[in-house]
């Protein structure tokens, strides 16, 4: 009885001095190496990025061999996505749907060169992700330097240019101011909307 | 009605435009085709009275019955099986429910052969206490279960330029309405902890691709769950087995398919899929970007695209409508291309964050007439015109188009997918 009250006593103390402790306390701590393994994302800032670099002359083997399948040699086959080139300023003009498909509905080419924010998402991407029939096979050597020929073909890095954890993050992309926040509800208001 | 051809032994094979044109041909006779189709392990007719013969054996895992053939098919041709959309055949769905073998499905990288008793989920990142989870611990957790549309942020994206989809399966069929069962999300983040100065949440699948999403944390602690069943039992692999984050009202992407790893950041991690991705070009050049809600839409699935009304008469037009904000106040119908409007019914409960049915009874003169819906939700918003929504936004936003769908109704009965 005493043990039961001094417990209550403890649970509300707790509760009330720390919110956040765990109530059901399932689960357990992981390793780093759970946690290495697994936290590849890279956000814009670069952290996270391995050691290792590469140049767009040592990339362009890399994306010969691993890469230009699908994409073609320098990324402009629009098998799957156009990732290369540089159409800008980006207005309707310069946005002509490239092809119409029944199910696509006809879109604007939106590459690496004219779209992409990051270039950290680009080498993030490669990294988890491609090539396509083996993902995450790339060494961080291949990913710098498969990274740093799509930037090199889409103009916006130099064929010698280092890619490489402090580099990277450093790249000005073209289009890096280019984006806006939601601006919805933009459409479909009610006539009435002062009424309500 | 839709009926597709089911896909079985090397027709499965076949570009679904050319499927689908051979489906549509065939549509007159769907029910007699149907009747015809053998069934799997049975090739006999059923017999002309089954109350005179012993039937077949139950079986530990229900089928549906033979004489059943909608299908989900996959889109658009030119991509690898394992890369693409998976439409639902609204048109052959009844109710609000999604059966969880019609829930379409949008994958870029297969669906994986996932063990659930080697799946972890780890959350890390700026929390307290770094988690691993197994789905074992996760079921000990209390749980809810809650019944919520999916939609693809890319539902209805052929139609911004022309109507160009045959069929409400084309048009509308990414998304879907399900009973989801998990644990709040909010709940497994409070046990790890979450630091002050965190913002967002990165979520990753575990399947090749990786999908990645970074979300704020207020919706985080608001309303998301991690979810491990569907319809009252596991997830089905396409849908994220075993584990899936489900975000009511947000765009599909967002809702992490095979969860394995949930960072806690202060800032958005601009990942492939919410960088150039998700993101909708306007006509200033410039790109909006974290268009998570799915706006007020809904369309008619009877009378719909590729269907033929067989004479003049009684018709009970229905269809479903939702909003990413909540709750369908109001659905109407017009038969004249929106000139007239009529309230529809909706079917009880409408629930929040959920597909509404909504139904009408029309009597058809046998003249032309197209056909609309239009869903108001309870903030007030009133789904868009087509042109409402290209005048502002222009034609390169891709993502996000819940404008009215139109289906036009001809002399002969025949229904197709028009602009008007």
């Amino acid at each position: 009885m005493v043990a039961a009250s001094v417990l209550l006593l403890l649970a509300a103390v707790a509760s009330a001095a720390h919110a956040q402790m765990p109530k059901y306390g399932v689960g357990r701590a992981p390793t780093a190496e759970e946690v290495k393994a697994w936290d590849l994302t890279i956000p814009p800032s670069g952290e996270g990025l391995p050691p290792g670099s590469g140049t767009a002359a040592a990339g362009k083997a890399v994306f010969a061999q691993r890469c230009a399948s699908c994409h073609g040699e320098k990324g402009e086959d629009p098998k799957y996505r156009v990732i290369t080139g540089a159409s800008r300023p980006l207005n309707a003009a310069t946005l002509t749907p490239k092809g119409v498909d029944w199910l696509l509905g006809g879109e604007p080419a939106l590459t690496i060169g004219s779209f992409w924010q990051y270039a950290t998402t680009l080498w993030s991407y490669i990294n988890r992700s491609q090539p396509f029939d083996e993902p995450g096979s790339l060494t961080p050597e291949q990913v710098y330097a498969a990274t740093a020929y799509l930037l090199y073909v889409n103009g916006i890095i130099g064929e010698q240019d280092v890619m490489n954890a402090r580099t990277l993050p450093q790249v000005k992309m073209p289009n890096r101011s280019g984006f806006v926040p939601d601006a919805r509800p933009d459409v479909g208001k009610p006539p009435q909307a002062k009424k309500r | 009605m839709d009926h597709s051809v089911p896909k079985s032994g090397p027709a499965s094979r076949e570009p679904s435009r050319r499927r689908f044109m051979k489906g549509g041909v065939a549509l007159g006779a769907a029910f007699v085709a149907g009747a015809a189709r053998p069934g799997p392990g049975d090739t006999q007719p059923a017999p002309d009275d089954a109350s005179k013969v012993v039937g077949g054996p139950m079986s530990p895992y229900s089928d549906r019955s033979r004489f059943e053939g909608a299908v989900k098919e996959k889109g658009p041709p030119f991509l690898p099986d394992e890369w693409g959309g998976n439409f639902t055949p609204l048109a052959d769905t009844l109710g609000i429910i999604t059966p969880s073998g019609l829930h379409y499905e949008v994958c870029r990288g297969g669906i994986p052969d996932i063990d659930p008793k080697k799946h972890r989920l780890l959350i890390h990142g700026m929390v307290d206490r770094p988690l691993i989870l197994t789905l074992e611990d996760l079921k000990r957790l209390p749980s809810t279960s809650r019944i919520v549309f999916l939609e693809c942020a890319g539902n209805t994206r052929t139609e911004w330029r022309a109507p160009r989809a045959p069929s409400v399966k084309f048009t509308h069929g990414l998304t879907s309405c399900t009973e989801w069962t998990g644990v709040a999300l909010s709940l497994l983040l409070r046990e790890a902890g979450v630091q002050k100065g965190a913002a967002w949440i990165v979520a990753e699948g575990g399947d090749a691709t990786g999908n990645e999403r970074s979300i704020p944390m207020a919706k985080a602690m608001d309303d998301i769950l991690v979810a491990y069943g569907q319809n009252g039992e596991a997830l089905r692999p396409g849908n994220g087995y075993p584990l899936r984050l489900l975000v009511p009202g947000w765009e599909g992407n967002v809702n992490t398919k095979w969860l394995r790893r949930i960072k806690v950041v202060d800032k958005p991690y601009m990942t492939r899929m919410e960088s150039p991705d998700h993101t909708s070009l306007m006509p200033d050049g410039k790109a909006r970007q974290f268009l998570f809600v799915m706006e007020a839409k809904s369309v008619i699935t009877f009378p719909s695209g590729a269907q033929r009304l067989p004479g003049p008469g009684v018709y009970e037009i229905t269809g479903l409508a939702w909003t990413g904000r909540g709750l369908v106040k109001r659905v109407e119908v017009s038969a004249d291309g929106g000139k007239t409007w009529r309230d529809a019914r909706l079917q009880e409960p409408v629930l929040r964050f959920a597909h509404a049915r909504f139904r009408l009874e029309w009597r058809w003169d046998g003249r032309e007439a197209v056909l609309q819906s239009r869903c108001t939700d309870e903030t007030g918003y009133v789904q868009p015109t087509l042109a409402a929504l290209v005048k502002v936004r222009g034609l390169n936003t891709v993502y996000h188009n819940n404008a009215i769908q139109s289906w036009k109704v001809a002399a002969d009965g025949n229904v197709t997918n028009v602009h008007v």
